[in-house]
């Protein structure tokens, strides 16, 4: 079972205490009813699936309820990072060299 | 008096008392102290069991959790039998009761063995082969036939009696193995003061200190300076010690579970003792100090009873003073089995000879052996054993071939070398290197915050394991936030210490196809089996373990796994680090589902939901249903009422008087705040800005894709708060996806959203007296029509509490839905359902619900829609407001597909005899006369026969359904062709004026 950081809680909480929310940076559009067919379908469907790094949303659904995004790698399932909702997508990640 | 080959004035419990005990029936004396298998073998009881595929008499292998051959069924009484416990393991206790496995009709004649006779027939791969084709009879006849003769073990056919604990425990440093190596990590953690649990599987610690008769620490016994080491460690605070205590699975994250056997080994443990108890240990820092395995040599009819590993024999006769023999013979690639030799010998047992596959080893144990006046053999390997039910010789050979010699033996004790136990190291994702020297794979790259010490990182000697250990422990207590140790590191005054052996199948084992060189003993796979793999054209070692099932038992390969991958590598041509070892999975031995599963089970499985009103509907003998997690009541039969005649008797009182119905379980939320508004017109499809304080609306909330999610009445309380219901089993889920856009997408709005689904019972009240019925019980309410017309909502009293009054229906009568607080539910039921006696109203159930909203075509989200519907091809174009710029959907439903012709639409459908009620899920045809398969249209999502109407009435989904009303369409059956008409949805009173009737 995975140790998670809630970044509102600041703490380690065991993975049983959240739920998975699908891939994080995605951002719905302030113009919905205007997107082209192909921008749905990129917005809707399309998600990245990479061997690595993945950026995601997870949810303290059994803590503080909250919304938060996650920085994992999906061959060790190690978390490199969470940090809060509405915050920029990391662009140095704590490890790596560059 | 304890067994003919137990050896006076050895072993480690001479004072203990007897115990008695049977195997197949026949009473013998043990000790308490012994396993069942060391028991056994103090009465010369070898063969224990039968293999699982050829049904070959076999022995005891080994003295611990490695067994592959002694698997017994222990019976406690009817209910609680447990097969497949290794006798290794099972500590002896009086009346212990054991049965043999695989034999029928016993275990000295078994007729199963005539499929070891006609063992070509089941060579490797013969699941693969034999018995795919035809495919049919895989079923009806190979696979109850395999099942039968191959089976391991009985399951007991009763529920499991015992109970089973569970319990989690943080802790700085976690060692795992309780020998000489974890006992000295351990002391050394524990005496900085962090949190110590040191678990071992054995009843006692010790490793391989319970046979090391040479072992000297701190100048006493080796097995004795444990039990006092460990005695030490129990009594420190900062230190747990779990004995019987497995580690058998290593998770992400320092996460270990490990099971404790709390009371199998207890004569009649008391109810208040769990049978086992789940420990979730999550550690700073692990320890890993696993020991290691020894392997059998690999030559022909290897398996007979008597033939065992060097170790284990060591064992029975050091730690519990048992003989394996009074003749043994030896064959070894490896030092170890001297020592076995030595202390029989010294015992008193005969020993024939040791053979031993090297060409000139030397050594001191060599020495010693010569010295007591024990035939030693070099450069020879045993070709074959004989014997069936008990091994009676050794045939020995040159290596290189030559004169064979026959000698006569009553036990074999066998040592190709030690593999260290990486099974934990492995499950944490570490990654193992193949030490080319040793020829052992040791651990390599460490994925996780672990350290693994003595044997188990192929550490030879007690004094370099003592030394490693030691200092892992203080180095894993110092990182896991230790200050300073002030121990003293144990000293080792005298030890043993081994070289290596070998890998794979020794000369006797050739390629001679007919044979059985066991490498895998559980499941029966021969050094043949292995070869033939490769030959078949297996390449990945995972493709021969998969086609030979090598390694594949519930032993998991623990004596086998090295062999196989060795005859593999070297019939491919290739070294054994390009071959690869198979990957180690949890569990390390098998874990009850009883130690997993806990206190979930039965009534504890899962939550079991009741709304305040049960009491109630259960004493008028309502028969509820479940709905998620929910009982709701399903109908209430009067004496002598079937289920039909009790919903029409319901489905008619709601339309004719009226009827009370708990709808408690409907899912609430309240959105609160300033933009409680704009947050509500961006998740439902509906207007809501201009919607009135008191009034209601029926919302419809989709997904970003466009389709239906969910639906609910939404009542406006204030211009800030709306009371919003949803589906019961949606609202776990509308709520997670309201937050989700709230917190992410939409966070700019000042709302709050609080689930109150269980703050507020429900009573709907529904029929032409529905006000009648309320009216008498609520204050500061005018109920008019004109004051309180239908979609409205009221915050007022009724009996006096509190109360949310929604005049809203769902059976398309006029009706109301009372909201009280929780707590007054049950009394404001009874106050409403004494009125409504008056007036001749029933109680109706969710059966009745349901009838009555289809008959007025209102829909069910999750019944009538799937996931793939739209609010159009639901026909609720109405409630999407035209003029919005955003809601969530707005884009989806507008994709191509989802606005194209011909999609599936609801509709109504009515028999063409009224009497025959259709079967919800089935398929709907245009042509009933076309070929099979059929082009299906659509299918029938809602059906129920109708009082009210005096007819049946359905729901479908039908391909541009809206465009074929009045057309006949088809319902094919297994008994018959049903024709039905498309409908309008509305089946009872269509214009809809009973509302307000
Ligand atoms: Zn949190």
């Amino acid at each position: 079972m995975l140790l998670i950081r809630c970044p509102y809680c600041e703490e380690e909480r065991p993975e049983l205490e959240f739920r998975n929310a699908g891939e994080a940076h995605i951002a719905r559009s302030a113009n919905m009813a205007g997107e082209s067919d192909d921008d749905f379908e990129k917005f809707f469907f399309i998600r990245s699936n990479p061997k690595g790094i993945i950026y995601e949303r997870w949810r303290h659904m059994h803590g503080c309820a909250r919304f938060f995004n996650a920085v994992r790698d999906t061959v060790t399932d190690k978390f490199v990072m969470t940090y809060k909702a509405g915050e920029p997508k990391p662009s140095k990640l704590p490890g790596a060299g560059k | 008096m304890s067994g003919a080959f137990r050896i006076p004035g050895a072993g480690r419990f001479k004072q203990a008392k007897t115990a008695r005990f049977s195997f197949d029936g026949q009473s013998y004396t043990g000790i308490e102290g012994d396993t069942l298998a060391s028991a056994l073998l103090a009465n010369g009881v070898h063969l224990v069991g039968r293999s699982f595929k050829y049904h070959r008499p076999r022995g005891i292998l080994s003295a611990g959790a490695e067994e592959p051959n002694a698997l017994v069924e222990i019976k406690r009484d009817a209910a609680r039998k447990t097969p497949n416990v290794r006798a290794t393991v099972q500590e002896l206790y009086e009346g212990l009761d054991a049965q043999s496995q695989n034999r029928w009709p016993s275990l000295s004649f078994d007729l199963g063995a005539v499929s070891d006779v006609a063992s070509p027939l089941l060579s490797a791969g013969f699941y693969y082969k034999t018995f795919m084709w035809p495919k049919a009879a895989w079923k009806s006849l190979y696979e109850p036939k395999i099942r039968a003769a191959a089976g391991l073990g009985v399951s007991p056919d009763k529920p499991d009696p015992d109970h089973y604990s569970s319990r989690y425990a943080h802790c700085d440093v976690l060692v795992l193995g309780g020998g000489a190596a974890g006992i000295a990590a351990a002391l050394a953690a524990a005496e900085t003061g962090v949190r110590v649990i040191l678990a071992d599987e054995q009843a006692e610690f010790g490793g391989s200190l319970r046979f090391e008769s040479g072992a000297k620490i701190d100048g006493q016994d080796g097995f004795a300076w444990a039990q006092a080491a460990v005695a030490k460690l129990a009594a420190m605070d900062n230190v747990r010690v779990l004995p019987r205590t497995t580690a058998f699975g290593y998770y992400a994250q320092n996460f270990i579970g490990l099971v404790e056997r709390v009371s199998d080994h207890l004569k009649a443990p008391g109810h208040d003792l769990a049978r086992e108890r789940l420990w979730q240990v999550r550690a700073k820092r692990v320890v890993l100090a696993s020991g290691a395995i020894e392997r059998h040599m690999v030559f022909a009819d290897n398996d007979r009873p008597g033939i065992m590993l060097a170790g284990a024999a060591r064992t029975y006769l050091n730690h519990y003073g048992v003989a394996v023999g009074r003749n043994v013979g030896v064959y070894t690639a490896n030092d170890s089995a001297y020592a076995a030799a030595i202390d029989l010998k010294k015992a008193g047992v005969n020993v024939a000879a040791i053979v031993d596959l090297r060409d000139n080893p030397t050594g001191p144990v060599i020495d010693e052996a010569r010295a007591l006046g024990i035939e030693v053999n070099f450069g020879r390997a045993v070709i074959r054993a004989g014997g069936k039910l008990r091994v009676s010789s050794m045939t020995v050979q040159p290596k290189n071939g030559g004169g064979e010699r026959t000698i006569a033996v009553d036990a074999i004790l066998m040592s190709a070398g030690w593999t260290p136990s990486v099974h934990l190291f492995s499950q944490s994702r570490g990654k193992v290197a193949f030490n080319d020297e040793t020829k052992r794979f040791v651990p390599g790259t460490y994925a996780q915050d672990c350290v693994s010490v003595g044997a188990c990182n192929g550490t030879d000697g007690l004094s370099a394991t003592v030394d490693e250990a030691y200092a892992a422990g203080a180095k894993a207590a110092k990182d896991a936030g230790a200050k300073a140790a002030k121990g003293n590191k144990p000293k080792v005054d005298a030890s043993e210490s081994w070289s290596r052996g070998m890998l794979g199948a020794a000369p006797g084992a050739g390629p001679d196809t007919t044979v059985k060189a066991f490498v895998d003993f559980q499941n029966d796979v021969t050094a043949k089996d292995i070869r033939q793999a490769v030959h078949e054209g297996m390449r990945s070692i995972e493709h021969v373990k998969r086609f030979t099932t090598n390694g594949m038992a519930t032993d998991q390969g623990k004596t086998s796994n090295m062999h196989g991958l060795a005859i593999a590598a070297e019939t491919l041509g290739k070294a054994i680090p390009e071959v690869g070892l198979t990957t180690f999975r949890a569990p390390y031995t098998p874990v009850t589902f009883g130690a997993i599963v806990s206190h979930a089970r039965g009534p504890l499985f899962d939550p079991t939901r009741r709304t305040a009103i049960h009491p109630w509907a259960e004493a008028q003998g309502a028969v509820f249903e479940d709905v998620g997690q929910w009982k709701r009541a399903w109908y209430f039969p009067k004496a002598g009422e079937d289920m039909h005649a009790a919903v029409d008797r319901e489905c008619v009182a709601v339309r004719k008087t009226a009827g009370l119905f708990d709808a408690s379980t409907l899912g609430k939320i309240e959105v609160v705040g300033p933009d409680a508004a704009k947050f509500m017109e961006l998740l439902y499809t509906n207007p809501w800005e201009k919607l009135e304080p008191g009034r209601c609306r029926y919302g419809i909330m989709l997904r970003e894709d466009g389709f239906i999610y969910d639906d609910g009445v939404v009542g406006r309380l204030a211009p800030d708060r709306f009371h919003v219901t949803t589906t019961t089993g949606g609202a776990p889920r509308v709520m997670n996806h309201m937050e989700d856009y709230l917190q992410t997408e939409f966070p700019h709005l000042n709302v709050w959203l609080t689930s109150i689904t269980e703050q507020w019972a429900v009573i709907a009240v529904q029929g032409p007296k529905s006000r009648d019925i309320i009216a008498p019980l609520v204050e500061g309410i005018d109920m008019s029509d004109e004051a309180l017309p239908h979609m409205s909502v009221r915050e007022g009293k009724i009996c006096g509490v509190p109360t949310r009054l929604f005049r809203m229906s769902f059976t398309g009568e006029r009706g109301f839905e009372v909201n009280v607080p929780a707590d007054y539910g049950q009394a404001v039921w009874e106050a409403l359902w004494a009125e409504g006696q008056k007036h001749g109203a029933a109680a109706y159930g969710t059966e009745a619900m349901h009838v009555l909203r289809a008959e007025k075509g209102y829909i069910i989200v999750g019944q009538d829609t799937d996931g793939t519907v739209t609010p159009n091809d639901a026909g609720l174009d109405w409630a999407v407001g035209k003029k919005k710029a955003d809601f969530v959907g707005i884009r989806g439903m507008a994709r191509p597909d989802l606005v194209a012709k011909g999609r599936k639409q609801l509709v109504g459908l009515k028999t063409k005899d009224p009497k025959v009620v259709l079967e919800e899920g089935a398929q709907i045809v245009e042509d009933p006369k076309q070929a099979i398969p059929m082009k299906m249209i659509g299918h029938v999502t809602s059906s129920y026969w109708s009082e009210n109407c005096g007819r049946s009435i359905a729901l479908a989904l039908v391909a541009g359904g809206r465009e074929r009303m009045g057309e006949t369409l088809y319902v094919p059956m297994p008994d018959g062709v049903i024709e039905v008409e498309v409908t309008g949805m509305v089946f009872f009173d269509e214009t809809g004026g009973r509302l307000n009737g």
